[in-house]
């Protein structure tokens, strides 16, 4: 279903438009109460289909909060609540209905964490991990489904020959990769990273980014980061929140060069945050 | 001005030879002998846990030195006869090793499934509630004196036991071992929960985000990353099981017995020790020394599995 | 791709997942079952005291000596027994114990030896307590020669729980910030009365409470108890530590023979006849509403003071 480019998008201009943006996902009215503080107020945000689009904005503004909502992990908590819809297409489903499985949305959209965190298990395992959940233990097919993904995280070359080994020995770049393999292999509809490369030094960063650039080709990425910079780099979308709000929302090239907004100026010119 | 400032600077005393001299000295240094003084004492306090440890190594070795002078150590760890106050004495201690073995099998298994069973489910499954009301009751299971285990064992577990296998005899290592398993299953699964809730909440996150359930998360991913640590609980639960003595004592029976059969009645090492107890033994006996060669054998096997779980227990503290 | 497809086949990810859900819900049921049974068996064990014994217990019980007739036998000796013996072990094992958790945590450098005894200490814990008895055995009653007395009970029941006050402390101590101490220093205090004025008092409900715990072992202890020959029929009590003429305390009852609680039931329990049955489960009883009073005592202190505490 493809959508039309609403004219509250910064640089929305017909130069976009004839690529034929379609849209993935979208919130609409989407609010979050962590208890009885309500930390999202009121998102309405397009997600289009294989662009990376960039949540961008001060500590404690919502976005690592906006994002957990797509794969449901507020589930795994008591006490919190969302209010209005993310909309997934092309099913037109709400993810966030409560007659919605959150296995099933985890099924289909994966994430990686700021943090590294491999399994203790080897390399192999670790990337196997979301095909064992979903019931495949064909040897052949796991084989060939881990070095597809490993290979789209740039990692395979480096750990081709040490499948077996424990992935904590890898460095922080190489096992940050590995966990970029392992939400790759079950081949999501989404795939969000949260501050991938806060913990990684710069040549690590610059890896994981260039990872991205390649991966936006198969899948749809949605990335919080702290970093402006980054989030120019990498994305085609950005959006910048504060205080639980969407600020603006548009095309990285503009919003980075014109923003409507004085608060999104402000933020990005360092005046402030 | 430059001059001035000069002037001025070099005008101030740079060594301070006028102040009131503080009569502190003195005070400092009797201060300083009674922490001294108080320090040497904690210490002996600390290091008196050294010298229990002295003592044990010492008794057990210098009495069973003078029994070793009487029967060859060969002897004592081959011989299949254990008849030490007999006129024909024989004093094979794998008699005992044997009943102890039984008795600890049949205790871990019972306690080792249901033990980490139990911990894996308030760890990663109860609510709250319901830990908050399992968690001390277990710890009052863990409380309750072992001689009362042993009447249980032997008064109310046995019949129950005989109701289903009726030739089992009154005292059996069955019985007996039973109820131990009860009796370790806190051990094991309060120190399990301990090592399954350090594993950080970041490693399950890691799971749940790729849509396993919660029993394949705490499978496969809490049960290996806690691995070392629930490792230390088994550990520790052998030690237990194998040096437990009033269970054994009343449920078991007291006769030396070298069977694998758990149906049967049989003597522990500790058992043993005991019934040596009970009786009247003239001091420096060789029947008298059994018991040390028999405590020196025990103390030594706990020993070696109290030493890994130390070290188990050590490395999972470090990982995370 | 496999996964590909199955992504967009709803109906079987569905599949999947009530799949993995139902050995989600069987675990659940199992590892409540067993924590049920665990319970279950726990109050089997007292409802069983209980019942056979709770006909005996009358205030007969409490204060006759053990006897050949059942009917007329009571704890008396064994329960002084059990006092007397308890005021020794905490003499030694309170101070012994608190000193040595303060040495560690507070003077101790990071040197070889202090690993040494932090390791015995950890052994020590896991020592089999008849190997006390051995040690108490040789050492207290025959090379030391204070015979099968309530000294040797005590001495042997108190370096038994020796460890367990020692990592109480420890705990007690290490949960006080490093700011207090700061404070403290900072206002020229010497390291002893930094220790006595602040993590001593602070860390008092800790300890108090691995006390409770430990004791409420000892209490329960039989077969070092045995090992070093307390009898198991004995119709006389201690000699009474106060007396009506000077010097008006005494320590004779150290040097006495005794009973304690435990053993007076173990030697019920061995007799065959069903009444001393009967007085076997009553002095069970008895044992186990102390235990266990004590160590429900020990952990709702352990809960109400930490509400207090602020760190």
């Amino acid at each position: 279903m493809a959508a039309v480019l609403t004219p509250e998008i910064t640089g929305a201009t017909d130069a976009n438009s004839a690529q034929a943006l379609v849209l993935k996902a979208e919130s609409k009215n989407f609010n979050f109460f962590y208890g009885a503080f309500q930390a999202l107020k009121n998102i309405n945000m397009p997600i289009y289909d294989r662009k990376v689009t960039a949540l961008i904005g001060p500590s404690g503004c919502g976005k690592s909060t906006y994002l957990r909502s797509f794969n449901r992990m507020h589930d795994l908590y008591p006490g919190n609540r969302y209010e209005g819809e993310i909309m997934m297409y092309p099913d037109s489903v709400n993810i966030l209905a409560p007659t919605i499985d959150p296995i099933e949305v985890r099924m289909r959209i994966s994430m990686v964490f700021q943090n590294p965190y491999p399994f203790p298990k080897s390399i192999f395992e670790n990337v196997a991990y979301g095909l064992r959940v979903r019931g495949v233990n064909k040897k052949s097919v796991l084989e060939d489904k881990v070095e597809e993904a490993l290979r789209g995280a740039a990692l395979w070359n480096e750990v081709k020959d040490r499948l077996d080994s424990l992935a904590f020995n890898l460095s922080g770049g190489q096992q940050q990769r590995m966990c970029i393999a392992r939400a790759l292999a079950t081949d999501p509809e989404i795939l969000l990273f949260d501050e991938p490369t806060s913990a990684l030094d710069p040549i690590a960063t610059g890896a994981i980014e260039e990872l991205v650039h390649d991966l936006k080709e198969r899948v749809t990425i949605l990335i919080v980061t702290h970093n402006m910079q980054q989030a120019a780099r990498v994305s085609d979308f950005t959006a910048y929140m504060y205080l639980g709000e969407m600020i603006e929302f548009g095309v990285t090239d503009t919003i980075f060069v014109k923003p409507k907004h004085k608060a999104t100026e402000d933020y990005i010119t360092g005046r402030f945050g | 001005m430059a001059s001035t400032l000069e002037a001025q600077i070099k005008a101030v005393p740079t060594v301070l030879t006028e102040g009131r001299e503080s009569g502190r000295l003195a005070f400092k240094f009797s201060r300083n002998i009674k922490e001294r003084i108080i320090e040497g004492l904690l210490f002996l306090a600390a290091a008196s846990s050294v010298l229990t440890t002295f003592g044990i190594v010492y008794i057990l070795v210098s009495e069973s030195w003078q029994f070793f002078k009487a029967v060859p150590i060969t002897a004592f760890l081959t011989d299949t006869q254990w008849t030490p106050l007999f006129a024909d004495a024989h004093y094979g201690i794998l008699v005992l090793l044997c009943g102890t073995l039984v008795t600890s099998f049949v205790a871990l298994l019972v306690a080792v499934p249901m033990g980490t069973i139990i911990a894996l489910y308030l760890s990663e499954f109860a609510s709250f509630r319901v830990r908050e009301f399992a968690k001390p009751v277990l710890e009052l299971l863990a409380g309750v004196p072992t001689v009362i285990y042993g009447f249980f064992a032997l008064l109310f577990v046995s019949p129950i036991l005989q109701f289903f296998f009726p030739n089992l005899p009154g005292f059996s290592m069955l019985s007996a071992g039973l109820v131990m398993g009860i009796m370790i299953v806190p051990y094991i699964s309060s120190l399990s929960e301990d090592a399954m809730r350090a594993v950080p909440m970041a490693l399950r996150e890691g799971s749940y985000a790729m849509g396993a359930t919660r029993f394949q998360t705490a499978l496969k991913v809490v049960t290996p990353a806690a691995f070392s640590g629930i490792a230390a609980a088994y550990i520790l639960g052998v030690s237990r099981a194998v040096g437990e003595t009033m269970v054994v004592a009343i449920a078991a029976g007291m006769q030396p017995n070298f069977t694998l059969n758990p149906m049967e009645p049989a003597a522990t090492i500790t058992s043993y020790i005991v019934q040596v107890a009970l009786g009247d033994l003239p001091h420096g006996s060789i029947g008298y020394q059994t018991i040390f060669a028999a405590g020196l054998t025990l103390f030594l096997i706990t020993l070696a599995f109290n030493i890994l779980g130390y070290i188990l227990r050590r490395k999972y503290k470090e990982s995370y | 791709m496999a996964t590909a497809e199955l992504n967009r086949d709803l109906s079987a990810i569905r599949r999947l997942i009530a799949k993995a859900k139902r050995y989600d819900l069987a675990f659940s049921a199992v590892g409540f079952l067993f924590l049920a049974f665990g319970i279950l068996v726990f109050t089997a064990l007292l409802v069983d005291m209980a019942v056979s014994g709770a006909g005996r217990l009358s205030l007969d019980f409490f204060a006759n000596f053990p006897s050949r007739r059942a009917e007329g036998a009571g704890i008396l000796s064994a329960w002084v027994g059990s006092v007397m013996v308890m005021l020794v072990t905490a003499a030694f094992a309170i101070p012994f114990g608190v000193a040595a958790g303060v040495y560690l945590e507070e003077y101790a450098r990071k040197n070889w030896f202090t690993d040494v005894i932090e390791i015995n200490i950890s052994n020590l814990a896991g020592v089999p307590s008849i190997v006390y008895g051995l040690l108490a055995l040789g050492l207290f009653v025959y090379q030391f020669g204070f015979g099968q007395s309530v000294l040797s009970a005590g001495l042997t029941l108190a370096l038994l729980i020796l460890p367990i006050i020692i990592v109480a402390t420890r705990e007690s101590i290490r949960s006080i910030p490093q700011i207090i101490r700061e404070g403290s220093y900072a206002l020229g205090a010497t390291k002893w009365q930094t220790t006595s004025h602040h993590i001593l008092p602070y860390s008092l409900p800790g300890i108090l409470t691995g006390v409770i715990i430990g004791l409420s072992r000892a209490i329960g202890e039989t077969a070092p108890i045995i090992t070093i020959g307390a009898l198991t029929f004995i119709a006389f009590l201690p000699p009474s530590p106060i007396t009506s003429s000077p010097p008006y305390f005494n320590f004779e009852w150290l040097a006495s023979g005794f009973t304690v609680m435990p053993i007076q039931m173990f030697n019920w329990t061995s007799r065959p006849e069903e009444a001393f049955q009967a007085n076997a489960a009553a002095a069970g009883l008895v044992l186990i509403v102390m235990t266990l009073s004590m160590n429900a005592f020990a952990i709702y202190l352990r809960y109400r003071l930490r509400k207090n505490i602020k760190w």
